[in-house]
């Protein structure tokens, strides 16, 4: 096929799915002027091609459409749901046609003659469509030349019109061609149909191309191969750099060391840049949806409302392609089962039209889609029976489960309460398939229903899937890699200084975590390493985390978080199911990359568990705590009673004194794996000569510090109220709790103490110099809050400007000189709340784009929701610092690539 | 001599001028000869990454100038006894359908231009698991060179467990 066909083979196609959408809005939108404009000259441009590449059928089946679309556009005609059906049935002709023509090369044989003849009669208003609308208000019709005023003038301005119409009607300028057409200007027929003329057809047709060339200027074709090749030539760069970085770290002194650090800059750089090109807005994966609606909405008989928000959230182009097909079928599932008819819908006190809303945001290093559907829920009782039916659990044990764990079946293979067997879904094949793709590609899906409210689906998967941070780990003298994103923790078990022992039931070793166990597997059995001769007592353990899964892998060693490449394994190892691929390290070895899933299989697990019991329970435990504070008490320097936020602290350590090292008069400590300096809190602490010495452990990512107290006393639940006190570094102020006034300690001072650049970026790609400081404005009435917050955001290079309510914060965003790169607010504040700041905020045209973040200490979906309604681009739990600055860099990332 | 084309590798025509070239190598006192054209590269002992549970010849993966190659233990392919433990052996790297492949030898040889005329059909008496793996046998003057059918060799579900 010849390279001109190629190109009008990708142009048309993807016109026409554009064309769908379009429709779609008009037919919502009839009367809109714009939105006509385009759809005809959209097909207008088909039918030209069409003709100008000798297609005779496309051709002529276009122009059939193209009548009727001039005449949407003259208003001669009105747009009604029988004629955009009648539209998109062309529509739908000329895809089949293009199917075959880029089958074959040439046209099928055939006729349209049919389809052409009722779109014409239609356009004649010679049918009587079963939607009888009103005659079209446009004063028209010239009576005997019904024709006269629908096409469009062309360039000439002039407008075909058979020679025997024109004859009864004004003197002809010239004869009449050879198919008996004579050329009449625009105005001379309008004046005779009495119509004004259809357009200022030369001024429009110019602002046209202009805006069409300047948006094609902004943006290229590049062939996908190309951009392929290129993402791999910059993953090979990468690797190279993590190679000459690890040997220069052995090489103290050389001049290499400033180029390559130069490089490394660079080629992080390069590497971001890179990874954009594959980012597109999930928006391409929900195209066809509204046309799939629009057919399964007439298909059914129900009436269904398609919301799409968030359609410009981007995400890697492999994931994109790997999550098209669950989404379709997801939708159409909540069209066919979840929504009920109009009838039943208003039976139960509903709208008529059912709601499904497509929502998808970024959240962390993920981006989060919601497929939300106001239907009637899932049936839980049918399930029950079902799967009692289908022999996957006994009555006694189906009874005993809660309806969330009830509701995790659907995911089993083969499972389906529908009744009947639809073309659109039913066959039972589809939940599991859909969980099987999203885990794949390492990610999660979950459900909510209420019976009679509706059920909503959140999928979370990863940005991207070709560089990944993955924990090196060893076990048997191997190393491995574990994708980070499953790794929930790590644990050391047995051994001196620990409290966590691994115990066995009947052999099956397990581990108690937090009033919880966690089935246990070590990796040299799972890979069939070879076992060591004698059992050390100590055991490290990777908490993993795949789906609604939690299980520990035991190895024998953890090395460190590093970013790979992820390289396909070779098609001869490609059915091992522990690995997902494989990478080079930067010392150049080869080493396996696991895959928890293909783990999580292997223990022969199912997903209905105890976990999903248990992540309700904590759930509903966390929203009641409302505004109370855990603080951890502990005593350091003197007798007075200091505290620190609970969630602040990593961990509580007794350290072995005999083990502590002293550098250059730090005081260090060997922490799982690394070096972790220790900082007494005051000068009056000191380290005792023997025994342990409690410590609070902070930690972020890879790096700890350790501040050095005298006694850790309690941890207590408080409604905190900090006042502020002195101005000493380290202390934030006092407050009441448990009675006593006691200090509250000020944790970012000390960890800047240990680590200058603590807060700052962790060297990995995601650090990247801002060419200025961004300026936040913090808005929080709680002066305790706006204090912890703020040196927080200052030393990661922000800022801060904080004002303590909301009314304050309008006032200064209104005033001319305030500007900000993005806002944070509570949300629980006296006065004016957040979401009505927000609300307010969003009006003014100014702020539009300035991206709001709401911090609450409740973090459920209620609030979520709302939120993004109000206009808060994000949502971030106000204790979790680490959320709250990933999401600030993401948020402003996000806002500055859209700029 | 219908029997020479098949010898080459696919879409190699017969006068290609390395048509007719093999880089031949020896296992346990066998020479067996691999079209030249299909050869990448060749290798002395290299360090392996283990791959657990793997197929018994998958011998572990190497770092080839940053890319990942596969390698395969030929005298496990073939049934052989393993090599004793003080040889250290050789590898030919091979490329099949853009994956690359490290074929663990006991020597190389030299890289020989062979006459059609000296090619045979594989005798109906060679072991099964070797004429599955084998295009051919040469007849050279003082031994018989086995051609390696890469792409069979790399077909490790037929091998026996």
């Amino acid at each position: 096929m010849d390279d001109l066909l190629r190109e009008f083979l990708t142009e048309t196609n993807e016109n026409l799915a554009v064309l769908d959408n379009e429709l779609i809005k008009l037919e919502q939108n009839p009367n809109d002027p714009a939105l006509l404009n385009t759809i005809f000259r959209t097909v207008h441009t088909i039918k030209g091609t069409c003709g100008f590449l000798g297609l005779p059928r496309l051709e002529q089946v276009a122009h059939a459409g193209e009548n009727i679309l001039g005449k949407f556009r003259d208003g001669i005609l009105p747009v009604t749901p029988y004629s955009v059906t009648l539209i998109l049935a062309a529509l739908d002709r000329i895809k089949t046609l293009l199917a075959a023509l880029e089958q074959n090369g040439t046209e099928p044989e055939g006729s349209d003659q049919e389809l052409i003849a009722q779109l014409n009669a239609h356009a004649e208003g010679k049918d009587a469509p079963p939607a009888a609308a009103a005659p079209a208000p446009a004063p028209v019709a010239v009576p005997a030349a019904p024709v006269a005023a629908a096409a469009e003038p062309d360039e000439h301005g002039f407008v075909p019109v058979p020679a025997s119409k024109t004859a009864e009607v004004a003197p002809p300028a010239a004869a009449p061609d050879e198919h008996g057409f004579v050329p009449m200007t625009a105005a001379q027929l309008a004046s005779q149909a009495g119509v004004a003329p259809t357009v200022a057809a030369g001024p429009v047709r110019e602002a046209a191309p202009a805006a069409e060339s300047a948006l094609a200027n902004q943006s290229l074709r590049v062939n996908v191969e190309v951009l392929e090749g290129l993402m791999t030539m910059v993953s090979e760069l990468v690797l190279c750099r993590n190679q000459m970085l690890q040997i220069l770290r052995t090489q103290k002194d050389t001049e290499f060391a400033a180029p390559l650090q130069r490089l490394n800059h660079v080629t992080s750089d390069l590497q971001e840049q890179v990874m954009k090109t594959r980012m597109q807005p999930i928006g391409n994966a929900w195209a066809k949806l509204p046309r799939i609606i629009r057919d399964l909405s007439a298909e059914l008989g129900k009436k269904i409302d398609l919301q799409m928000l968030g359609a410009e959230t981007e995400l890697d182009r492999q994931v994109l392609e790997m999550i098209k097909d669950p989404l379709t079928h997801m939708v159409r599932n909540s069209a066919d089962h979840g929504l009920e008819g109009p009838a039943d819908r208003i039976k139960a006190g509903k709208k008529d039209t059912g709601r499904i809303t497509l929502n998808a945001f970024h959240e962390g290093g993920h981006i989060i889609i919601e497929i939300a559907d106001d239907g009637r829920g899932l049936n839980t009782a049918r399930i029950r029976e079902k799967i009692i039916k289908n022999g996957l659990a006994s009555e006694a044990e189906v009874k005993a489960m809660a309806d969330a764990q009830v509701h995790q079946y659907i995911f089993k293979a083969g499972f389906s309460t529908a009744e009947k067997v639809t073309s659109v879904s039913g066959r039972g094949v589809g939940m599991d398939v859909v969980r099987t793709n999203i885990e794949k590609i390492g990610g999660a899906i979950d459900m909510k229903s209420v019976e009679g409210k509706g059920s909503t689906f959140t999928i979370k998967i990863p940005l991207t899937l070709a560089i990944v941070s993955a924990l090196i780990v060893e076990s048997a003298g191997e190393r491995f890699a574990i994708p980070q994103i499953s790794v929930v923790e790590l644990v050391r078990a047995g051994g001196k200084n620990s409290d966590n022992v691994v115990e066995r039931i009947n052999g099956a070793p397990v581990l108690r975590l937090r009033n919880r166990l966690l089935p246990l597997v070590t990796l040299q059995a799972l890979l069939k390493l070879p076992a060591a001769e004698k059992q050390e007592p100590e055991a490290t353990i990777v908490v993993t985390q795949v789906g609604s899964q939690t299980f520990g892998i035991i190895v024998d060693r953890v090395f460190d978080t590093e970013e790979i490449v992820v390289k396909p394994v070779s098609p001869i190892l490609r059915d091992i199911e522990m690995f997902s691929g494989n990478t080079i390290l930067g010392d150049g070895s080869v080493i396996m990359i696991l895959d928890p899933n293909g783990i999580a299989k292997a223990t022969g697990k199912s997903h209905a568990e105890e976990e999903t019991q248990v992540h309700e329970e904590t759930r509903s435990r966390t929203a009641q705590k409302g505004d109370k504070l855990a603080m951890l008490l502990f005593r350091a320097g003197d007798d007075s009673p200091k505290a620190v936020p609970l969630s602040l602290v990593a961990r509580l350590e007794d350290i072995d004194v005999s083990t502590i090292e002293y550098s250059s008069g730090q005081a260090v400590v060997q922490y799982r794996g690394s070096l972790m300096p220790l900082v007494p809190l005051s000068e009056r602490v000191s380290i005792l000569k023997e025994g342990n010495q409690p410590v609070l452990v902070f930690s972020d990512r890879e790096r700890s510090m350790g501040l050095v107290v005298d006694e850790i006393v309690d941890i207590v639940e408080e409604h905190l109220n900090v006042q502020l006190g002195s101005e000493r570094p380290g202390l934030m102020g006092s407050a009441i709790i448990v009675g006593k006034s006691t200090e509250v300690i000020d944790a970012g001072y000390y960890l800047t103490r240990a680590f200058k650049d603590f807060f700052g970026s962790t060297g990995s790609f995601q650090g990247h110099e801002p060419d200025r400081q961004q300026r936040v404005l913090l808005v929080d009435d709680s002066s305790f809050f706006r204090n912890m917050l703020t040196p927080l955001l200052n030393v990661s290079g922000y800022q801060v400007t904080t004002v303590e309510s909301a009314v304050d914060a309008l006032q200064l965003c209104q005033s001319s000189e305030a500007e900000f790169d993005v806002i944070v607010s509570d949300i629980e504040m006296p006065g004016m709340s957040g979401f009505e700041f927000v609300e307010a905020l969003k009006k003014d045209q100014r702020w539009a784009n300035v991206p709001v973040i709401a911090l609450s200490s409740h973090a459920t979906n209620i609030d979520q929701d709302r939120g993004r309604r109000a206009g808060f681009a994000n949502h971030v739990a106000k204790f979790d610092r680490e959320a709250l600055l990933s999401t600030l860099s993401q948020t402003i990332n996000s806002m500055r690539g859209a700029a | 001599m219908s029997n020479v084309t098949s010898l080459h590798p696919a879409g190699v025509s017969a006068d290609h001028p390395a048509a007719n070239g093999f880089v031949t190598m020896t296992i346990a006192g066998q020479l067996f000869g691999i079209p030249v054209l299909q050869v990448q590269d060749v290798l002395g002992p290299q360090r392996l990454t283990r791959v657990p549970l793997a197929p018994v010849e998958v011998a572990g993966s190497l770092n080839l100038r940053g890319r990942i190659v596969t390698a395969i233990d030929v005298r496990t392919r073939l049934g052989l006894p393993p090599r004793p433990v003080d040889d250290k052996g050789m590898s030919v790297v091979v490329d099949l359908n853009g994956e690359l492949y490290s074929l663990l030898i006991d020597q190389v040889g030299e890289v020989l231009t062979l006459n059609g005329q000296d090619f045979e059909a594989n005798p109906p008496t060679l072991d099964p698991r070797w004429r599955d793996v084998s295009r051919g046998i040469y007849r050279l003057k003082e031994q018989l060179l086995v051609v390696i059918d890469v792409a069979e060799l790399l077909n490790l579900s037929r091998s026996a467990a």
